[in-house]
């Protein structure tokens, strides 16, 4: 499990640029039996056709991750970039990326500390003011390796340390990935659709077309989310706690789940002993928003990873949270073939 | 009219959490509608058929008016019983400090802050909670959980035409549309009369039922806000001078035909009403005009001061003016 884990955080796939991520879903979800395709917009579809009933139940997991894309290139063959989806600035300064299909590396830099007047070190550097340096002297070097419109990814290996936990990137939403190829190994009563999106972070962009075109009678999210459980943060704004088990979601800013589902995923939890928490603080949005608002309405409910340190190239995972989130899901889908 | 404002006002229903006005709005019009159904996110829907018969298939007219109200959801209870909350749609921190708010199953409770805070301009809702009299966490617990939703507590009252309260912000364009359902005439048109959900959260019960009933055309009711109080933002709409025909706000620009449909019928009609233009906020015709291949919408305004605070004020005469703007539309052929 932490290979797949493994090999599918270390795989580039910025917002729009899921390539790598999606060849290694493909053949990871084929080798499940599935029926693998994938649409316009690039979102993978696995399809486990139900045994009895024709009811589609739609999982979604994000593909894409945040990262950056070329601007511009300096005459001196530094690259200026812009962030894709959301990043903290103060996160950006030397870090090292790999750009392109190439995997071209880079670093972020700046100038000096010891250039900095005094002012200048109690600030947080403006991302505009940084540029991806690539080892290169002149305009014309760059362009050899480069092209504006390349996205630059984190460059960050998977590494399980401490009392069970896993540092990576991408861990959101690469861990509702992995889920979601679990899932699909098992058949249920009703048609099982994984959907495998694209551009989740600059706006569910994928899940909105996927939504339409599956028509799915339910739909459930499966993502990595904000665990904010660290000294310095107020108990009341930690969203959820390492450790602690899945969190569902009664609501977050794109959606509010259907009050019948979060109660099933709840009962589920409660009847399997699985631990589970509800987030401790409203943040964010996912799949979710445009899933359930797709066509007439889809009943939708979230179930999340916790993971700390979320949208950097240090994210961290508990292994058995991710376990407990697989546990949660098979008895809700068990449970689904007799409602 | 204020009866049936008093009523619906005083009924529960955050975003989400929308089962108690529905009931309530459903047992208010079910007796004057050919069809009622509920739909997957809850929007009621219910629909008067068209008296023509013949081959010329009716105008199909979708009215909107959003059952929903904001909200505080309970997010954390720390070990000494506060309860720690989020906003559900907008909640100004000023209008909340020292409200009276009530949940669900009845639990009243007091929104307060930490005052251990300098500067009132730094208030957040995350420095803020809600007191329910409970001594620890396990006594909080026993009639709150988290996921919960209070919203304020505050009957209707009423001075000379004018009604305070909660929730008028969309109660009152929903008792605009009920009283329409049970005043209207026969109607050429097909009308179909919904009662939205998750308004306050991004007008999304709208997108699902504009799917669902493809409308030819569409008008919303809501409150607007108004120019008319000391030193307010300059705006052109006045309490008391009559429904307002949006113009525009930030989720829509209505379509010309619309619009001018709502003026002519006023002015034939000699109803008053005024012209709107809101620079922040929208309504449900904001998701409605996208819906599938685009639906000409428009929107009747309800003038209403103090928005989103427990003491909204709407005036008797914009919602009876409402009510027969509403009307002329309906009840007479619609050409667009």
């Amino acid at each position: 499990m932490v290979e797949v884990l493994k090999r599918l955080t270390e795989a580039r796939g910025v917002a729009g640029n899921e390539d790598e991520v999606r060849e290694i879903i493909l053949e990871l979800a084929a080798q499940t039996g599935a029926e693998v395709s994938v649409d316009r917009m690039g979102n993978v579809i696995a399809r486990k056709p139900g045994l009895k009933t024709g009811k589609k139940v739609m999982l979604a997991a994000h593909m894409d991750e945040v990262g950056f894309i070329i601007s511009y290139i300096t005459d001196s063959g530094m690259l200026k970039f812009h962030t894709v989806g959301g990043i903290d600035q103060r996160l950006l300064l030397s870090k090292r990326v790999r750009i392109g299909k190439k995997g071209i590396p880079g670093v972020m830099g700046v100038k000096a500390i010891h250039l900095q007047e005094k002012d200048e070190r109690n600030k947080v550097i403006d991302q505009k003011q940084m540029v991806i340096d690539i080892g290169v002297h002149s305009k014309e070097e760059a362009q050899k390796l480069v092209e504006l419109g390349d996205y630059a990814c984190f460059d960050s290996n998977l590494v399980v340390f401490g009392d069970n936990k896993v540092k990576a990137k991408a861990l959101d939403d690469r861990v509702g990935c992995a889920v979601l190829l679990e899932l699909l190994k098992d058949t249920y009563d009703f048609d099982l659709i994984a959907c495998f999106t694209v551009q989740e972070e600059i706006g569910s962009r994928g899940g909105e077309v996927a939504a339409w075109h599956l028509k799915p009678d339910m739909g459930i999210v499966l993502e990595g989310t904000a665990c904010a459980d660290i000294p310095d943060v107020p108990e009341h704004m930690h969203i959820t706690k390492m450790g602690r088990g899945p969190a569902i979601s009664y609501m977050d800013r794109s959606s509010i789940a259907d009050p019948e589902l979060f109660r099933q995923m709840v009962k589920t939890a409660r009847e399997h002993s699985i631990p589970y928490q509800l987030k401790e603080n409203i943040a964010g949005g996912n799949d979710a928003g445009v899933i359930h608002k797709s066509r007439s309405g889809v009943p939708t409910v979230v179930v999340s990873v916790p993971c700390r340190y979320i949208h950097s190239p240090s994210s961290m995972m508990d292994l058995n949270d991710f376990n407990n989130t697989i546990r949660l899901m098979k008895e809700f889908l068990k449970g689904c073939e007799s409602r | 009219m204020k009866e049936l404002l008093a009523n619906l006002t005083g009924v529960y229903g955050p975003s989400g959490k929308e089962d108690s006005i529905r009931s309530a709005i459903e047992k208010e019009i079910k007796d004057h509608v050919d069809e009622i159904r509920t739909d997957t996110m809850g929007n009621l829907i219910a629909v008067k058929k068209s008296t023509l018969s013949g081959d010329k298939p009716p105008v199909r007219v979708m009215t909107a008016a959003h059952m929903d109200q904001i909200g505080l959801i309970i997010t954390n209870i720390d070990e000494n019983g506060f309860l720690r909350f989020s906003n559900i749609g907008g909640v100004s921190p000023f209008n909340v400090i020292n409200r009276r708010v009530v949940f669900e199953n009845g639990i009243t409770g007091t929104v307060s802050y930490e005052t251990e805070l300098e500067n009132m301009k730094d208030l957040k809702l995350n420095k803020m909670y809600i007191d329910i009299g409970a001594a620890n966490r396990e006594e909080a617990e026993k009639q709150v959980s988290i996921g919960d939703v209070a919203v304020y507590y505050a009957p209707m009252a009423a001075a000379g035409n004018r009604y305070f309260g909660c929730a008028m912000d969309d109660r009152a364009g929903c008792a605009v549309l009920v009283q329409a359902i049970k005043t209207i005439k026969d109607s050429p048109n097909e009308l179909i009369f919904v009662f939205t959900v998750q308004e306050e959260v991004g007008l999304r019960g709208a997108k699902t039922s504009a799917y669902s009933v493809n409308p030819a055309m569409a008008i919303s009711l809501d409150v607007t806000l108004t120019g008319d109080t000391p030193k307010s933002r300059p705006m052109a709409v006045r309490l008391g001078a009559g429904p307002a025909v949006k113009i525009k706000d930030s989720s829509l620009i209505c379509h010309p035909r619309v619009k001018n449909l709502m003026i002519d019928r006023a002015e034939e009609a000699g109803i008053p009403y005024q012209l709107e233009v809101l620079e922040a906020g929208g309504t449900d015709s904001g998701s409605i005009h996208l819906s599938r291949e685009g639906v000409p919408s428009g929107v009747i305004s309800i003038p209403c001061r103090y928005i989103h605070s427990a003491r909204e004020m709407v005036d008797k005469n914009d919602l009876e003016n409402a009510v027969k703007l509403l009307n002329s539309i309906l009840e007479n052929e619609i050409v667009l």
